[in-house]
């Protein structure tokens, strides 16, 4: 009733190639969070601090990242923008679809962030003579950035495995370049196990690693 | 000298200090009592310009603290303030709490930071737990923290904000006793205070507020012994 014969030796054959798309992901994951930190702290102030449109365009994004298929961001900065006559690199879709994502996720860790720090933090440091922007730059954030950090863990695995929704807008990344080679060798399984498992070394590692800056990071 | 003019301070439609005049001189020792809510607080917020006025000024040296063209950011390093809540920042040790400021506000060397820092520390009688972090403190601890770091701005002003309100009652002691310290060494202080043995003790003058007015000011033995109004006599019957 089982008679599947495994066949590992094109995998093997092709690990290199695996290899390379694997820091392909790891790349636009990587750039996606960084841009998704910024936008996300960016969307986490207007919503906090701001009024009117910006406030209102940050609330629209933030509602439309979490609230829908990532797939669908994926798609509307692809197929969507696409028929618009705007046409960008399946590499660009990836990052700009996950930096999306990412940014509004990330926009309400931020904002609970930032308001579990007490306002009397901002109070103490004014008294002091800083400025607004020293009291949040030495005094606030330092102690966001504590609240947030598991958080941003957690996004970071999550935006590494989420680009592997790359392979459906044409981008060969880990994902991508699995169905390619899956397809031409018929191999399905063995390539999908040996990729899901680079996967998980992959997590393992930013997971080991986050929990050694921490360890550093955070004294108190 | 502070000094302060007909202030009015509203939050809405709530008036919580109605016309207040007051002039502190240098070196004096100014204890505010009265009940929650009378606007005590709120006078020292106003000094310092962490809240708006509404009407009349506040004047620091000649300062006016609530002009347009003031540099508050300037003033506030001569008026050192210590809360009720201590507000440590609990991402850093008290050596850093304490350094901070005279680094990146008064543009001190990191070196000269911290040496101003230790010596601030040692002073409230911290200088064991300089490398400890706020968390491990107690309240009292914390509260001496608080008062080293807003030493080490050098104020000409001290402003205590019930300093001693949030702390378990075997605690207050070590607080107030950095605050006497203070004052021995002629520090010029407002002090918002519940402690009246504190009150009668270290002041120069006491004034008694009530409902957002200052009903009595006065030296202590006067508030305590022979207060004129009948707010301030009712008021301290019920403290004792």
């Amino acid at each position: 009733m089982f008679d599947y014969n495994f066949h590992w030796r094109p995998v093997m054959k092709s690990l290199p190639d695996l290899l390379e798309a694997a820091s392909l992901t790891l790349q636009v994951a990587v750039l996606a969070m960084v841009l998704g930190i910024v936008f996300g702290l960016c969307l986490a102030l207007a919503r906090l601090h701001l009024r009117g449109t910006v406030y209102w365009f940050a609330t629209a994004w933030v509602e439309l990242a979490r609230n829908t298929p990532a797939l669908f961001q994926l798609f509307f900065f692809g197929f969507g923008l696409g028929a618009f006559g705007l046409h960008l690199s399946p590499y660009l879709i990836v990052l700009a679809g996950l930096t999306f994502n990412c940014a509004g996720y990330l926009a309400e860790n931020f904002r609970g962030g930032f308001k579990a720090v007490p306002e009397t933090q901002i109070r103490a440091s004014r008294s002091l003579g800083m400025t607004p922007w020293q009291a949040y730059s030495r005094v606030v954030i330092p102690q966001v950035f504590r609240i947030v950090y598991h958080p941003i863990t957690n996004q970071m695995v999550w935006a590494v495995l989420m680009s592997s929704l790359g392979m459906l807008v044409g981008f060969r990344e880990l994902s991508g370049e699995t169905q390619f080679f899956a397809s031409r060798t018929f191999r399905i399984f063995e390539y999908f196990a040996v990729t899901a498992v680079i996967y998980y070394a992959i997590v393992k590692v930013i997971l080991l690693s986050s929990r050694l800056m921490a360890a550093r990071l955070f004294r108190y | 000298m502070i000094s302060i003019r007909d202030l009015h301070k509203y939050f809405g439609a709530l008036h919580v200090l109605k016309g207040i005049d007051l002039d502190v001189q240098k070196g004096e020792v100014l204890s505010v009592i009265g009940a929650s809510g009378s606007g005590k607080s709120t006078l020292l917020y106003c000094i310092n310009g962490l809240e708006a006025i509404q009407d009349g000024a506040v004047t620091v040296d000649g300062t006016d603290v609530h002009a347009k063209g003031t540099d508050i950011n300037k003033l506030r390093q001569k008026l050192g303030m210590v809360f009720q809540q201590w507000n440590s920042f609990p991402h850093l040790t008290a050596l850093e709490n304490v350094a901070l400021a005279p680094r990146i506000v008064k543009g001190k060397s990191k070196a000269e930071a911290r040496e101003i820092a230790a010596k601030q520390l040692q002073h409230v009688g911290l200088g064991e737990k300089l490398d400890v972090y706020p968390g491990a403190l107690s309240g009292g601890q914390q509260q001496r923290l608080a008062i080293a770091r807003a030493l080490a701005m050098e104020p000409e002003y001290m402003l205590f904000d019930e300093a001693t309100s949030a702390l378990d009652p075997e605690l207050v002691g070590e607080v107030l006793d950095t605050m006497r310290l203070l004052a021995d060494e002629g520090m010029t202080m407002i002090c918002v205070t519940h402690e009246m043995g504190f009150a009668r003790d270290v002041s120069d003058r006491v004034a008694f507020f009530h409902q957002g007015v200052m009903e009595e000011i006065g030296p202590p033995a006067q508030i305590f012994g022979d207060a004129r109004s009948e707010h301030t006599r009712k008021f301290l019957a019920n403290v004792r």
